[in-house]
């Protein structure tokens, strides 16, 4: 794992990667915390914060889409199916390495907030339970779009459907509004009611807010991490029917 | 030490490798021979745990691959069709990451260092792998198999692509690494094998064809017994006194060589040599030898024997019927009672029908111009 995962790291900063995706996300983020936060010269964060949100849905699959996809097209992929190690690890070191890349670009906020620190009271739990929220969440994305990478040998087609799958995690809250709405015969409706329900709890927006409100949940943390542990697994199972077909 | 049972593999319907069965000794240099698509990498694959067999198993110094890959892999340098490199590495750095990934213990520098002058690459070690020569990459490709010294070598046609000086300094390598390991090779290149390797498998369409050290390979299927003689003299002479001698079940006469001299090819029955009385036959009648061989089969002879034979069996119905049976199933087995590749000699009967049958209509034909 640690090798694959030092390998990645330098496959980010050795190809043009890392610093798309880190001036996109700096550029983004500085141009949403001037106009959300300093422009008005207030010192909540908020807005700016959930502006982030989708930063790092846009911008997670760019960091994810060439995981698996390049060395299945470069055949490098033997190398490592080969080598004495565990498809799991193999998956872990690629996974870290992508949230370790996108925990560099959400670092930032702390710059931004020490630059608001001079200018009046920044509330730190606020924004280290925000960094907290950023953090998960891009944990269960990059999970995600790992798996999806595993799926196809093309990197623009790993990158589009990471993205769709992802727009519609993110806007699962807003689906479930739609079906909670809808006129159905009234037999019907305990299911209505109970799908949007489903959909509501599994909605990554939601758990997000809390977050940024400085709700701490361990349950929403526990949410996060269970769904990346189920798609890491996924990967792996993704690698090992390869080998069968 | 590698021992493979009834591997076989499918590839939905189709059957990439058909119950393969074989074993590869310590310290041995196995060639694995067969036609594009006959399923040299597919076995490969299987060996080195890339692709899971359909079924079958396949041990590793006694490690089931699929059981324990994680173990039977530490214990393989696995060398693809397509070499795994990462193009945006160094060579150093690849071979490093390499390193990491085997876990390997030994002293990192001087092994890596070691592998390098094996490889002829560390002029290059520096240098970003895309920018690198097929050749070089190649051999890059060759020095990742051997980090962490893996006693067992698999190497997939590791000289395609290759200049002849770069073949010829690979195959030096191989040699050198066969006195340590114990090695496959991959390659549809029947030299190479001849070079390099201790035995061969032939391989044609997912099946064994034949199991056999390349000596006891030859002599097996060579068993029809050929003689070229080159001798002046009248031709119809020489036919016809030729065709008296012991043994002898067919000559025909070749092109005029030189004026008046001509090639006599002639068949003998199993086991008969007749050298000696070929010189009689020219003292009595005063004529000279200016060349005689025994036509030793090359492996090429032995490759097309046993993987062409399938492809053309009923195209030549429209011969005459008389078949001259150079050698039956009998006779292969009385000139090897033990041998252990049936497959191959079933493989081959079938196969001489279709040889034997050319060489004597040939014959035949040639006679009847007389």
């Amino acid at each position: 794992m640690g090798a694959i995962f030092r390998r990645e790291m330098g496959a980010f900063f050795s190809s043009p990667i890392a610093y798309v995706y880190l001036t996109v996300f700096y550029v983004f983020s500085g141009v949403c915390f001037y106009l959300f936060t300093l422009s008005y010269g207030i010192s909540d964060m908020s807005s700016f914060f959930s502006m982030l949100f989708w930063a790092g849905f846009l911008l997670i699959p760019v960091l994810t889409m060439r995981s698996f996809s390049e060395e299945k097209m470069q055949k490098t992929d033997q190398g490592l199916l080969t080598a004495p190690i565990s498809l799991g690890g193999i998956v872990l070191g690629k996974y870290f390495a992508a949230l370790v890349m996108y925990t560099i670009g959400i670092a930032i906020i702390f710059v931004y907030a020490l630059i608001l620190s001079a200018f009046g009271t920044v509330t730190w739990g606020i924004v280290v339970s925000n960094f907290i929220a950023l953090f998960l969440l891009g944990a269960a994305f990059i999970s995600v779009g790992v798996f999806i990478s595993s799926l196809t040998e093309n990197q623009f087609i790993a990158y589009i459907i990471s993205l769709l799958l992802l727009f519609v995690m993110c806007v699962m809250q807003e689906l479930a509004g739609l079906v909670e709405n809808a006129s159905v015969p009234e037999i019907f409706e305990p299911i209505v009611g109970a799908v949007a329900t489903g959909m509501n709890a599994i909605s990554f927006y939601n758990k997000f807010y809390d977050f940024t409100c400085g709700l701490f949940d361990l349950s929403s943390v526990l949410f996060y991490v269970s769904f990346a542990a189920v798609f890491n697994f996924l990967t792996v199972r993704v690698l090992e029917t390869r080998r069968w077909k | 030490m590698i021992e493979v049972k009834n591997l076989t593999k499918y590839y939905g319907d189709h059957l990439a490798v058909d119950n393969i069965s074989f074993t590869v000794e310590d310290g041995e240099i196995l060639g694995f021979l067969g036609p594009n698509g006959a399923g040299k990498s597919t076995t490969m694959n299987m060996l080195t745990g890339y692709i899971s067999s359909s079924s079958g198993q396949a041990l590793i110094n006694g490690i089931d691959i699929l059981e324990d890959p994680i173990k039977a892999k530490a214990n393989i340098g696995y060398l693809p069709e397509l070499p795994p490199l990462y193009q945006d590495m160094t060579v150093m750095g690849y071979l490093n990451f390499v390193y990491d990934l085997k876990k390997c213990k030994l002293p990192r520098k001087s092994h890596l260092t070691e592998i390098c002058n094996l490889c002829k690459i560390n002029d290059v070690s520096h240098r970003i792998i895309r920018r690198l020569s097929k050749g070089y990459r190649q051999r890059v490709g060759m020095a990742q198999a051997l980090v962490g010294n893996p006693p067992i070598l698999i190497l997939d046609e590791p000289t395609v692509g290759l200049d002849p000086k770069q073949i010829i300094e690979i195959r030096n390598l191989i040699k050198k690494l066969g006195k340590r390991h114990t090695l496959i090779l991959s390659s549809h290149i029947l030299s190479e094998i001849q070079a390099v390797c201790d035995r061969v498998i032939i391989i044609n369409k997912g099946k064994m064809a034949a199991d056999d050290t390349l000596e006891n390979l030859t002599k097996s299927v060579s068993s029809i017994n050929r003689i070229t003689v080159r001798l002046d003299g009248n031709r119809d002479e020489v036919l016809g006194a030729i065709r008296l001698i012991n043994g002898v079940k067919s000559v025909r006469a070749d092109m005029e060589r030189e004026g008046g001299i001509y090639d006599y090819e002639i068949v003998l029955e199993d086991g008969a040599d007749i050298r000696v009385m070929i010189n009689e036959m020219c003292k009595e009648h005063g004529w000279s030898i200016y060349k005689m061989a025994n036509d030793e089969m090359t492996l090429e002879d032995i490759f097309m024997r046993i993987t062409m034979g399938e492809d053309m069996p009923e195209s030549r119905s429209d011969m005459p019927k008389k078949i001259v049976r150079l050698t039956t199933p009998e006779d292969i087995k009385q000139a090897e009672p033990e041998e252990t590749f049936s497959e191959a000699v079933e493989e081959t009967v079938s196969t001489d029908d279709n040889n034997g049958y050319t060489a004597a209509d040939d014959s035949e034909k040639e006679e009847a111009e007389e």
